[in-house]
């Protein structure tokens, strides 16, 4: 059973003394089980007495009461009340209905106990229209540590708020990429040859930019290979491959200098394709100097005038 | 200066008008808690967190980064762009549907009318197209960063698998939409990139059907490439980047620091 904090006794006490009108003294000694107890409160019955916890009450941790009426009656005995909590179930009630007239003496415990569980199977609580306005009436069910449901691993680091700080630099991002797009559009046009006309083979026919390297590739090997084999099998697959592969938990540069200068190699490799298949190859596919024969790259035809 | 006194008062009035829909119960409703739009909103650490918790673009964002992942040098704000563009270009996308016929009489001219007879038609066509190479460019170098930093390494290994295939995607968009001007470049660098795919052992022959959706670049495969394009492909990118996003959260935020 876990030890309720003491601050929350405190609050819960102190709480229930406001609500009956009685000193939070007597109601922490009630709690601790040194005196009887102040209000009326009968267990559920299918509790037992020696374990008021959590179990039953659960269901309802706010209850403006339901009408008694619809409350099952219980056929149990009146149960004693229970020895004051020193667990986990705190109970704060709102003012039932005899406290107002009988604040300083208790009613006689065992009469008051007898005649409720036969009614309510909860503790009382006062008919909603006693309640006054705007006080919802509560209870204290449980304090349950937090180590009991989850494990909390929380090491703690610097973090600032998204509001304003992240949200500033990504707004201005945007607002930079947006206008440097702009421009561009305004200045370049983007390129519309003649009418697609199947008997007309532009030479070079050329894919689009960012599958030139590929297409540089084809010109070299076998097409499964170039076109199909490398793509797919290493391009996808073996990307997709590479958390997996690379078992070197450091994310530190210096102990991952095989993995960066693969990476490297790929990225240098795949830009020296793309810009040897964009700028380099003329009619044919075959190599050119952009300088002496022209380039052929149409997708900037109308902003670069070569050939 | 009766001039001037006149001008004060409309101002105020303005300026009552305006305060007084501002503590309208309807501009109210609007608003979730801590808005900084809301009237009364002051800059306190509760309401740093309600602006980001209580809207429904921003809370794709936790309410608290780190502090390394905010400078400007750790990201590069490459994969933010990266969305970014996207959204630009749907909204662009979405202007250039209006005047666009996805048939082979058709296409053409609409393109080239875009230019001449459409009201910013031009800039939208060229803002799509360019900022569709910026994409395919910032979603590269967003891989390299990720790569670079170490990023995909646990819990992060799925994450890259997604941004893979997201990486494909973007490819796939930006290559369908080749297509759609229906001009040279477009029918003869769709071509060259198709016959690439026909090069697929066994059932190569298949894959350059089913992408023609004939045994040549047709009409078919404008219209076939159009729905991929428009509706197809950012459908399921869209959820390929809700879970790209989702997981960045769940595997607890940007990486690093180094
Ligand atoms: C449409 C394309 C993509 C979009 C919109 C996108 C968006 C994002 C965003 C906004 C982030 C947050 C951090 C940052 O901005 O760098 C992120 C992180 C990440 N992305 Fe992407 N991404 C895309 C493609 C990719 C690709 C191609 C890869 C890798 C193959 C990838 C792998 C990752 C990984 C592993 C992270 C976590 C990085 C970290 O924690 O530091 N993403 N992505």
């Amino acid at each position: 059973m876990v030890e309720i904090p003491e601050h929350l006794l405190l609050r819960s006490a102190e709480a229930k003394a406001k609500a009956l009108g009685i000193p939070v003294e007597q109601v922490l000694a009630e709690m601790r089980g040194e005196a009887p107890p102040v209000a009326p409160a009968a267990p559920p019955p299918s509790a037992p007495p020696s374990d008021p916890a959590p179990t039953a009450p659960t269901a309802t941790t706010e209850s403006p009461a339901a009408p008694v009426a619809e409350t099952p009656a219980s056929p149990s005995p009146p149960a004693p009340t229970p020895p004051a909590p020193e667990t986990t179930t705190v109970s704060v009630e709102t003012p039932p209905t005899e406290p107002l007239t009988a604040p300083s003496s208790p009613p006689p415990p065992a009469s008051e106990n007898g005649e409720r569980a036969t009614q309510v199977t909860l503790r009382p609580v006062a008919p909603p229209e006693e309640i006054p306005e705007g006080v919802r009436p509560q209870r204290l069910l449980t304090v349950v540590k937090a180590k009991a449901i989850q494990q909390v691993k929380a090491t703690p680091t610097d973090k600032v708020n998204t509001w304003p700080h992240l949200m500033i630099a990504e707004f201005s991002a945007l607002m930079v990429v947006t206008a440097v797009l702009i421009v561009i559009s305004v200045i370049l046009q983007a390129p519309l040859l003649e009418l697609a006309n199947f008997n007309a083979t532009p030479n070079p026919s050329k894919a689009p930019w960012y599958f030139l390297g590929l297409q540089e590739l084809l010109s070299y090997y076998d097409p499964q290979i170039a076109g199909v084999i490398i793509p797919t099998i290493t391009g996808l697959l073996g990307f997709m491959a590479i958390p997996y592969v690379d078992r070197n938990p450091s994310t530190k540069p210096s102990d991952r200098k095989f993995a960066i200068m693969l990476f490297t190699l790929f990225l240098t490799g795949s830009a020296t394709l793309t810009l040897i298949g964009t700028l380099f190859r003329g009619p044919g596919f075959n190599f050119t100097y952009p300088w002496a024969d022209g380039i052929w790259f149409d997708d900037l035809k109308d902003w670069v005038h070569f050939e | 200066m009766a001039n001037g006194l006149a001008r004060l008062k409309v101002k105020e009035r303005v300026e009552e008008a305006a305060d007084a829909f501002r503590r309208s119960s309807f501009w109210e409703s609007i608003f979730r808690p801590g808005s900084p739009f809301k009237r009364g909103y002051s800059d306190s650490p509760r309401n740093r967190s309600y602006v980001i918790m209580n809207n429904v673009l921003y809370h794709l964002h936790p309410v608290k980064v780190k502090r390394h992942a905010v400078r400007l040098s750790y990201t590069l704000c490459l994969g933010g762009l990266s969305f970014f563009l996207f959204i630009l270009l749907t909204i662009t996308g979405i202007f250039l549907m209006f005047y666009y016929r996805p048939t082979a009489p058709a296409a053409y001219i609409d393109v080239e009318a875009l230019s001449t007879s459409v009201a910013f038609g031009s800039l939208v066509r060229n803002l799509h197209r360019w900022g569709a190479h910026f994409m395919v460019l910032t979603v590269f170098l967003h891989m390299s960063r990720v790569f670079y930093h170490g990023a995909y390494k646990p819990p992060r290994e799925f994450n890259w698998v997604i941004g893979v295939v997201l990486l494909l995607l973007t490819l796939l968009l930006s290559f369908t939409g080749y297509l759609l001007p229906w001009d040279q470049l477009a029918l003869w660098a769709v071509t060259v990139g198709t016959n690439m795919a026909g090069f697929t052992p066994m059932f190569g022959n298949q894959v350059k059907f089913a992408l023609l959706g004939g045994i040549e670049v047709t009409g078919n495969t404008l219209l076939r490439f159009y729905v991929l394009h428009v509706l197809f492909l950012p459908f399921v990118i869209v959820i390929f980047m809700a879970v790209h996003f989702w997981r960045v959260r769940k595997d607890g935020g940007i990486s690093g620091p180094l």
